[in-house]
């Protein structure tokens, strides 16, 4: 549900493209993103590609969910923390400071979002 | 200005459903706001005041003052979870300290199991986040599941450790006839009991209860003239945390600023403290709780609540001698003003006898509402005896 202060992100992540906000004013981004930058409150705020490359900073499994699924908090190499799933590998496998990357997948609804999976070697 | 002397906790009450099927919700508070003042010997027209958290029905304390038939001069909604009944006494005291009022009542009452809801909340497009955050379906346990992650992967605490908190709090509950598990349960047991929310068992996570309590905050000079023992306020302070743009741990919670905050209001310091009321949505919530506000060292918390480190009796720190929202209540989902309660009891020396702290002057109550480590707030309350 894309508000007028979100609505380039979604259209980015439609196109398989993570985006992050960057100030302008002190330099650094942000997630989530927002017209003022929640650092120093410049409203110089730009949309910007993230390498969409990150680790994994701590994980949950929702294990009563069929099927059961990670959690995680991504620390992405940009800076900003960013809340997602872990795909593409068995729970058990998953660890803190895994390198991971990101990877666009359609949800239940249709709906393309930004996962994470684990990263490929010469990526990580 | 300080707080600390400028008002007393001069009435209490828990409601002792677990189950309020046949009772409306604003029922609930007048039941509990009717205790709290028979307990204090005041009546509903001495109140000039009302606290209430964003749990209430309609337009906030408005809705209540014209349910129950308050006449008010000054009144707060301030929301922030389950620590919102602990920083309403404190903004009580202060509202009292300033002489705009003399009477305060606090109520926090909710029945989810009745209108068979869970703690989720719905999508809001106008809230900031959701539209980012529910779509991965990290409901509130598996957040406290990345903290207990993260604090096992910096520190070495285990799942052992963990369970010590809810063996601690079952060792109390079985002494409350209301506390909704009075089964006393081991390690193994909380071990054993279904993954919920990797590394967090079931028995890891506090009850989904109905009911809630009040209290009533007052002037000392109305304090002294009551027929109840006089429970001053030292101390008092909250803090909030937030995700700060995407640049925060889980490391900590805002408590480690609210209990040095009103450690320094009351003059005393951990060590001295007889007895806390540690809000205890899960295990981790305590634990975290306790190296926040100095009770242990950073990473220490493991250490200290195993082998029954919290058992009233046997351990370093008496905590939680209801059975806490881990055995006994956790009312609307929000377990703070139960904190209040206990520490009250305790600091009168009404406490069941099994678990009453012998000569209890000085008590915590504590309290973390929103997500520990990630958006929350943190409110601290010292009470003294006097």
């Amino acid at each position: 549900m894309p508000t007028f202060e979100t609505q380039t992100y979604w259209d980015a992540v439609d196109q398989k493209q993570l985006l992050l906000k960057t100030c302008k004013a002190c330099g650094r981004a942000h997630y989530t993103p927002r017209s003022h930058c929640p650092h120093c409150f410049s409203t110089n705020t730009h949309w910007t590609p993230s390498s969409g490359r990150g680790v994994v900073y701590s994980y949950s499994i929702a294990n009563r969910a069929e099927p059961p699924y990670v959690v995680a908090y991504v620390q992405l190499a940009e800076g900003p923390m960013m809340l997602s799933n872990i795909i593409g590998c068995p729970s058990a496998d998953v660890r803190i400071g895994q390198a991971v990357q990101v990877s666009f997948q359609a949800d239940a609804e249709g709906r393309t979002r930004p996962y994470f999976q684990p990263a490929e070697k010469d990526t990580a | 200005m300080s707080i600390n002397g400028k008002a007393c906790i001069a009435g209490i009450y828990e409601h002792p459903t677990r189950l309020a099927s046949d009772k409306s919700l604003v029922q609930l508070h007048a039941e509990v706001a009717r205790g709290a003042l028979d307990d204090a010997g005041l009546s509903k027209n001495d109140v000039d005041a009302f606290y209430c958290d964003g749990g209430v029905p309609g337009f906030g304390a408005l809705t209540l003052a014209n349910y129950l038939g308050l006449k008010l001069r000054h009144t707060d909604t301030t929301e922030s979870g389950g620590s919102a009944p602990i920083l309403h006494v404190g903004h009580a005291a202060q509202a009292i300290a300033a002489g705009k009022c003399r009477v305060a009542l606090i109520t926090s009452c909710g029945r989810p199991r009745a209108a068979g809801v869970g703690p989720a909340m719905p999508l809001d497009p106008e809230t900031p986040d959701d539209e980012f955050d529910v779509p991965y379906g990290c409901h509130l346990a598996q957040g406290y599941g990345m903290v207990a992650r993260r604090h096992m992967h910096d520190h070495g605490t285990t799942s052992e450790q963990l369970a010590w908190i809810k063996v601690a709090a079952s060792h109390h509950a079985q002494h409350n006839p209301h506390a909704m598990l009075r089964k006393v349960v081991t390690v193994q047991d909380v071990l054993d009991s279904p993954m919920v929310a990797d590394p967090l068992h079931r028995l890891d996570c506090c009850v989904i209860s109905d009911g809630g309590g009040a209290i009533v905050v007052v002037h000392p000079d109305i304090a002294r003239q009551l027929k109840r023992p006089v429970i001053m306020v030292r101390g008092a302070a909250e803090a909030v945390k937030t995700l700060n743009g995407g640049f925060f741990d889980l490391a900590s919670s805002a408590g480690a600023v609210s209990g040095a905050t009103a450690f320094a209001e009351a003059g005393v310091k951990p060590s001295d403290i007889q007895y806390a009321s540690l809000y205890d949505s899960f295990t981790i919530t305590v634990l975290m709780q306790l190296e926040d506000l100095g009770f242990c060292e950073r990473g220490a918390g493991g250490r200290f609540v195993a082998d029954g480190g919290l058992i009233s009796g046997v351990g370093r720190l008496p905590f939680n001698t209801d059975g806490g929202g881990l055995c006994s209540n956790h009312p609307g989902n929000r377990g703070g003003v139960t904190k209040v309660l206990e520490a009250v009891r305790q600091a009168r020396g009404e406490a069941h006898p099994a678990v009453q702290v012998p000569n209890c002057g000085l008590v915590l109550a504590h309290g973390t509402g929103g997500s520990l480590g990630q958006l929350h707030e943190s409110a601290t309350l010292i009470l003294e005896r006097v």
